[in-house]
């Protein structure tokens, strides 16, 4: 374990700046994501919020020209150190993306892609508990009336809707403690937004998820945290109602009152 | 109410005048090639026999067939596809997949497009000093097969590399997501979806080899070899070379005949850049996105 980490934060930054080349991206971020709660991050475009969330799995380091300093504890630990292996922290940290992402393979093996990789190199998995993972993953995202008729057709048939629920299923098997969400609906028509968010507040309590959207109102509705970036810094960060009733800070209240664009 | 206005008339002159153009400037392309393709085929045609392609030449090369330089071809060919094909694809995905992308990776990336520019007799020199000479190698199918290799070394990167990067990056985030290594990605993402791209692109560059004769003239290639190669250490008759020779080289060679080499040799590189093609669509038939 590390010392002096807070015990209670599923995902902790601290005094983390990130440059992209030259150009800053994040400047002093101090997070807490507490653990077991939706967190929503809300911001205008461009204020660094995708950039945080893929800082905090490192999948930003496939770009050269990435540097950071500060630090970030997952769980406890902090995700620079020496002696992390990058694959440990991703089984922990799931991401559901902005755009759908399935992968070009059947409903059957994107679901069970990653229980493939890390189980069944452990120890020989029959069939029947694949099986019964690809159930319940699916059961778990909604999805398994919808499809179980067709698991061994191609994942990118699926609706977008589908395929946001099929991305999010695919990462249960991994047992994830964390899910990172970028704008998970954004992609989607009305009514796959709310099946999709009806979904993440189901996944509540079991995941610590922290969830960007540009949508105020799914924000308010579906998170217990929130938290208010602009221009790569932190502005605000508190209860969900309280940031949305009496914000601290006359940027947030800018923000939401729809004064940015 | 729907009328042209003069503005509209003015638009629609010059938009059919940019087509003319370019239309003109298709046809000015594709006048050579038939013109080409045409005089190949009528004045080689008749040589072209059963006994023309699978006898050796007769009478110092004035008459007999080609069998020897065809097969020599082939060797050529092969050799040079197993030596280039490894390697290009290895570095492609080494540049593509894991270096950083940084000024360093940048600079080797360019580097590779220009050392595809390097004229084919600098690397006919470099393979006679450092294959023939330096690894001892003599003159044979193997230095001259490795001169080609490295020849299109550059161009099997960029294809393959090209092939890579069409693979959305999507992809590749999803499974460092769930936690897969990079070569795992590789394995069971990319290289899956972009094998079909690699494949065809190879085959493609390494198939114009088959015309190239300067690498091959001080490295392997001999202008007489009445007998078939046994392996990479024999040199070998090649059907460019041969061509060169009937051509340039020999007195008395009936003007037919030429034509005919030149024609096979033609037909050679056009076959294997149609089974490349072919072997596209088969794979993309089998893709499952
Ligand atoms: N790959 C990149 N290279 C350079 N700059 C980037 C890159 N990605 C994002 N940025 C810049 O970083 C800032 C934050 O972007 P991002 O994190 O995507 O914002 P958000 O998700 O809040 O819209 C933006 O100004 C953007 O232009
Ligand atoms: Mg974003």
């Amino acid at each position: 374990m590390d010392s002096g980490h807070n015990g209670d934060f599923a995902i902790e930054t601290r005094g983390l700046n990130l440059w992209y080349g030259d150009f800053q991206a994040l400047f002093d971020v101090d997070l807490g994501v507490k653990r077991g709660m939706i967190t929503s991050m809300i911001g205008p475009s461009g204020c660094g919020k995708t950039t945080l969330l893929r800082t905090c799995n490192r999948i930003i380091e496939r770009l050269g020209y990435v540097r950071t300093t500060g630090s970030v504890f997952v769980l406890g630990h902090d995700i620079f150190g020496d002696d992390v292996e990058l694959v440990q922290v991703r089984k922990q940290i799931g991401m559901v993306f902005q755009r759908p992402n399935p992968l070009p393979i059947s409903i059957r093996d994107n679901v069970l892609f990653g229980f493939k990789l890390h189980e069944a190199r452990l120890r020989k998995v029959s069939a029947a508990e694949e099986d019964e993972v690809l159930e319940s993953s699916l059961r778990q995202v909604l999805l398994w009336d919808t499809v179980k008729d067709r698991l061994d057709k191609p994942a990118t048939g699926l609706s977008l809707e589908e395929q946001q629920k099929l991305c999010i299923a695919r990462l249960l098997p991994v047992k994830p403690q964390v899910l990172l969400m970028d704008e998970p609906c954004s992609a989607l028509d009305p009514a796959g937004t709310e099946a999709v968010e009806e979904l993440i507040w189901r996944l509540r309590g079991e995941y610590t998820i922290l969830i960007v959207t540009h949508n105020m109102a799914q924000a308010r509705r579906a998170s217990e945290e929130c938290v208010f970036m602009l221009l790569g810094r932190i502005i605000e960060h508190g209860r969900t109602e309280e940031l949305f009733l009496s914000p601290e800070h006359s940027e947030t209240a800018d923000y939401i009152e729809g004064r940015y664009g | 109410m729907f009328t042209a206005t003069p503005l509209n008339r003015r638009s629609y002159r010059n938009q059919s005048l940019a087509k003319a153009v370019f239309f003109l400037m298709t046809v000015v392309l594709v006048i050579p090639v038939l013109l080409i393709v045409g005089t190949l085929v009528v004045k080689g045609a008749p040589a072209i026999s059963w006994e023309f392609l699978f006898t050796a030449p007769t009478d110092n090369m004035t008459a007999g067939g080609i069998f020897p330089a065809l097969v020599g071809t082939i060797w050529l060919v092969v050799v040079a596809l197993l030596a280039s094909v490894p390697v290009g694809v290895a570095a492609a995905l080494y540049l593509s997949e894991y270096a950083p992308d940084n000024l360093l990776t940048r600079t080797i990336n360019l580097a590779i497009i220009n050392l595809a520019g390097v004229p084919s007799i600098v690397h006919a020199l470099f393979g006679f000093g450092a294959f023939v000479l330096f690894f001892r190698m003599g003159q044979s199918i193997l230095a001259a097969s490795l001169t080609l290799a490295i020849m299109t070394l550059p161009v099997v990167i960029v294809a393959t590399r090209e092939s890579l990067q069409a693979v959305p990056q999507a992809f590749r985030e999803a499974c460092w997501n769930m936690g897969a290594t990079r070569w795992q990605t590789i394995r069971k993402v990319v290289l899956p979806n972009s094998i079909s791209g690699i494949l065809t692109g190879v085959i493609l560059e390494v198939s114009r080899t088959a015309g190239e004769t300067a690498p091959i003239m001080f490295t392997g290639a001999a202008m007489f070899v009445p007998f078939l190669p046994e392996s990479v250490f024999d040199q070998t008759m090649a059907m460019s070379y041969h061509l060169y020779n009937v051509a340039t080289q020999l007195t008395d060679v009936p003007e037919e005949l030429t034509f005919g080499v030149a024609l096979v040799l033609i037909a050679i590189v056009l076959m294997m850049n149609a089974v490349s093609i072919g072997f596209r669509v088969y794979l993309r038939g089998m893709k499952k996105w």
